[in-house]
C-alpha cells in the first residue's frame, strides 16, 4: 500500500517536473515571438515595403533594398545548392549505393564524410572562406550579392543534401524494378519515376534548406556588405539582406535612435514571417504527401 | 516465342543461385516454376530479361534464347531485352504518381516513345481489355492507379506490361499479395492470356500451378550452396500424376517445402 503510494507520487512528481521542463522550452520562444511582434508592428507600413535607406539619417525609409536583396541572394543560392546537393544525393542512392566497386564505394565514403563537416561548419567560417576565395580570384575590395550567395551555397549544400538523400532513399525499389523491367534506362528511371516520387519530400527538403539559409548574417556581411541603396544586381556592388540590414540599424543607431530600432525591429519580424511562412509551407507539402500515400 | 534456357548458372555477391538449368519453354504456354523457397526460381524468371543484373554484384552464365536470339550475347541491351519480355511482380507496383491510363502507357513513356491520342487511347483499351480490368475502370481512367483494390492494382500492372506487347509475360508470385477473389481474377487472366502469350508464372501454390499451368518446372537445391537446379520439368499432368523423380514426389505430396 505505502509503496504504491509512494511511486504514484513519485510518478506524479516526475510528470509535473518534465511539463515544467516543456513549458519553460516555450517562454523563451513565446517571449521571442512577442518581442518581436509587439515591436515590429510600430513601423509595418506601407513605406517601410516601398521605400529603401538611401538618404536617410533619421526616422522613415523602409527595408525594400533588404527585402530585395534577402529574396536575390537566397534565390541565387538555392538555384546553385539545390542542383548541386541533390545531385550529389541521387548519386550517393542510385548508384554509389548499388556498386560493388570498392573505388566508388571509397569515394562514396568520402563524400558522405565530407558533407558531414560541412554541416558543422561555422557560418562565419563559410563567409571567411568565400572572402579569401574573392580576394584571391578577384580582388580583396570585391563585393556583391553572388558572393554572399556563393558563401550561403556552403551552408546549403550539406543542409539539402543529407535532408535530400533520405528522402530519394524512402523511393520503393519496387518502383525501380518497375520502371527498368519495362525497359526503361536508369537514367530516365531517375528522371521520371524517382525524381516524381519524391519530389513532396524534395520541395519541404528545399524549403528547408532556404530557411536554414535566409537568416544569415554573418557570411554575408562579410562578402555581400552593407549599402542603404537599392541594388538589383547581383554580380556588381554590395547588397544587404534583411538578416544584415537589422544587425546594421541596431549597430549604426542615427540621432533619432529610436527610428532605427523600430525599423530593425520591423525587419525582423518580417524575417520572422518569412521563415514561419516557409515551414508551414513545407509541413503542408509534407502532409499532403502522406494523405496522398 | 519460344525460350531456350541454355546451362543457366546464376549467383549473387559470392553465392550461387541457380545451378545448370537447360529447358525449352514452348510459346502460347503457361509454364509454371514451382519449388521451395530458396529454390532459385525468382532467380531464374529474372534471368529470363534480364533484371538478375540489376543487383548489385549478381553474375549470369549461359544463355536464354528468344525464337533462337541469345538475350546474353555480347551485344545484346538489356534495356531492349526488358523491352521485349514483360514483368509483373509479386507486389502490386503501379507509379504512384501516375493515373490508371499513365501507368497503362507507362512503357512507352518512360522510354521516351511519342504516341498520338489516338495510338494512346486504342493502347489504353486494349491492354486494359487483355487484363479484364476495362470494365472497372473505363470510367475513372484519370484517377490515381494507387486508388484501385490490390487486385486491380495487379492487373493494372499486367495491362502496363502487356501494353507494349511484350514476346513474353513473366509472372513472380503474382497472387501471394493477394486476396482469394482477387487471385481468382489473376488466374482467369492467366488463362486469358494463354491464347496468345507466352506466360512464365513462379508461384509457391501447387493448386494454382495445377490450376494454371500447361507446363511445370520443379527446381530444388540439392547440397546447400550449390544452387537450386531444375529436378523435373513436364506437362502439368505428368507432373502433379505421375511425378518420376521421389523429389518431386515428396514436394508435390507436401512432405518438404
Amino acid at each position: 500500500m505505502r509503496i504504491a503510494r509512494k511511486r504514484r507520487i513519485a510518478d506524479r512528481g516526475f510528470t509535473i517536473a518534465l511539463a515544467c521542463c516543456g513549458l519553460l522550452a516555450l517562454i523563451p520562444l513565446i517571449s521571442v515571438v512577442w518581442t518581436t511582434a509587439s515591436r515590429g508592428l510600430r513601423r509595418l507600413d506601407w513605406d517601410f515595403f516601398t521605400q529603401s535607406m538611401r538618404g536617410i539619417t533619421g526616422a522613415g525609409g523602409g527595408a525594400l533594398h533588404a527585402i530585395t536583396g534577402t529574396l536575390l541572394i537566397t534565390f541565387a543560392a538555392t538555384l546553385i545548392a539545390v542542383p548541386i546537393a541533390i545531385g550529389t544525393a541521387l548519386w550517393l542512392v542510385e548508384y554509389a549505393a548499388g556498386s560493388t566497386s570498392p573505388v566508388i564505394r571509397a569515394l562514396a565514403r568520402t563524400v558522405r564524410a565530407v558533407i558531414d563537416v560541412m554541416a558543422g561548419i561555422p557560418s562565419i567560417v563559410a563567409g571567411l572562406f568565400m572572402y579569401a576565395v574573392i580576394a584571391v580570384t578577384v580582388g580583396p575590395g570585391y563585393r556583391s550579392g553572388l558572393a554572399g550567395a556563393m558563401a550561403l551555397v556552403i551552408i546549403m549544400v550539406p543542409v539539402v543534401e543529407r535532408s535530400g538523400e533520405e528522402v530519394l532513399a524512402r523511393v520503393p525499389s519496387e518502383l525501380h524494378e518497375a520502371a527498368l523491367a519495362l525497359g526503361v534506362p536508369k537514367w530516365r528511371m531517375i528522371l521520371k519515376v524517382v525524381l516524381p516520387t519524391a519530389l513532396p519530400g524534395l520541395v519541404s527538403t528545399l524549403l528547408l534548406g532556404v530557411s536554414r539559409i535566409i537568416g544569415e548574417t554573418a557570411p554575408l556581411l562579410l562578402v555581400a556588405g552593407f549599402t542603404d541603396s537599392m541594388n538589383y544586381d547581383l554580380t556588381d556592388g554590395r547588397m544587404v539582406s534583411l538578416p544584415v540590414y537589422v544587425y546594421s540599424q541596431w549597430q549604426n543607431k542615427g540621432v533619432d535612435a529610436a527610428a532605427y530600432d523600430d525599423r530593425a525591429w520591423t525587419a525582423a519580424l518580417v524575417l520572422l514571417a518569412g521563415v514561419v511562412l516557409l515551414h508551414g509551407l513545407a509541413r503542408l507539402v509534407v502532409r499532403r504527401r502522406n494523405q496522398t500515400r | 516465342m519460344t525460350i531456350e534456357i541454355e546451362n543457366l548458372n546464376a549467383y549473387y555477391e559470392g553465392l550461387q543461385a541457380v545451378s545448370d538449368v537447360s529447358m525449352s519453354i514452348p510459346e502460347r504456354a503457361v509454364t509454371a516454376l514451382i519449388g521451395p523457397s530458396g529454390c532459385g526460381k525468382s532467380t531464374l524468371l529474372r534471368c529470363i530479361n534480364r533484371m538478375h543484373e540489376i543487383v548489385p554484384g549478381a553474375r549470369v552464365g549461359g544463355g536464354v534464347r528468344l525464337d533462337g536470339a541469345d538475350l546474353y550475347a555480347a551485344d545484346a541491351d538489356p534495356v531492349e531485352v526488358r523491352a521485349r519480355v514483360g514483368m509483373v511482380f509479386q507486389r502490386p507496383n503501379p507509379f504512384p504518381t501516375m493515373s490508371i491510363a499513365e501507368n497503362v502507357l507507362a512503357g512507352f513513356r518512360l522510354r521516351g516513345e511519342r504516341l498520338s491520342k489516338a495510338d494512346s487511347e486504342s493502347v489504353i483499351e486494349r491492354a486494359l481489355h487483355s487484363a479484364n480490368l476495362w470494365d472497372e475502370v473505363k470510367d475513372r481512367l484519370k484517377r490515381a492507379g494507387t486508388s484501385l483494390s490490390g487486385g486491380q492494382q495487379q492487373r493494372l500492372c499486367i495491362a502496363r506490361a502487356l501494353a507494349s506487347r511484350p514476346d513474353v509475360l513473366l509472372m513472380d508470385e503474382p497472387c501471394s499479395a493477394l486476396d482469394p477473389a482477387s487471385t481468382q481474377a489473376i488466374e482467369d487472366l492467366i488463362a486469358m492470356l494463354r491464347a496468345e502469350h507466352t506466360v512464365v508464372i513462379v508461384t509457391h501454390n501447387l493448386p494454382q500451378a495445377a490450376r494454371v499451368a500447361d507446363r511445370v518446372a520443379f527446381m530444388a537445391t540439392t547440397e546447400t550452396g550449390d544452387g537450386g537446379h531444375l529436378i523435373e520439368y513436364g506437362t502439368t499432368d505428368e507432373m502433379f500424376n505421375h511425378p518420376v523423380r521421389s523429389a518431386t514426389q515428396d514436394y508435390i505430396a507436401g512432405r518438404f517445402g
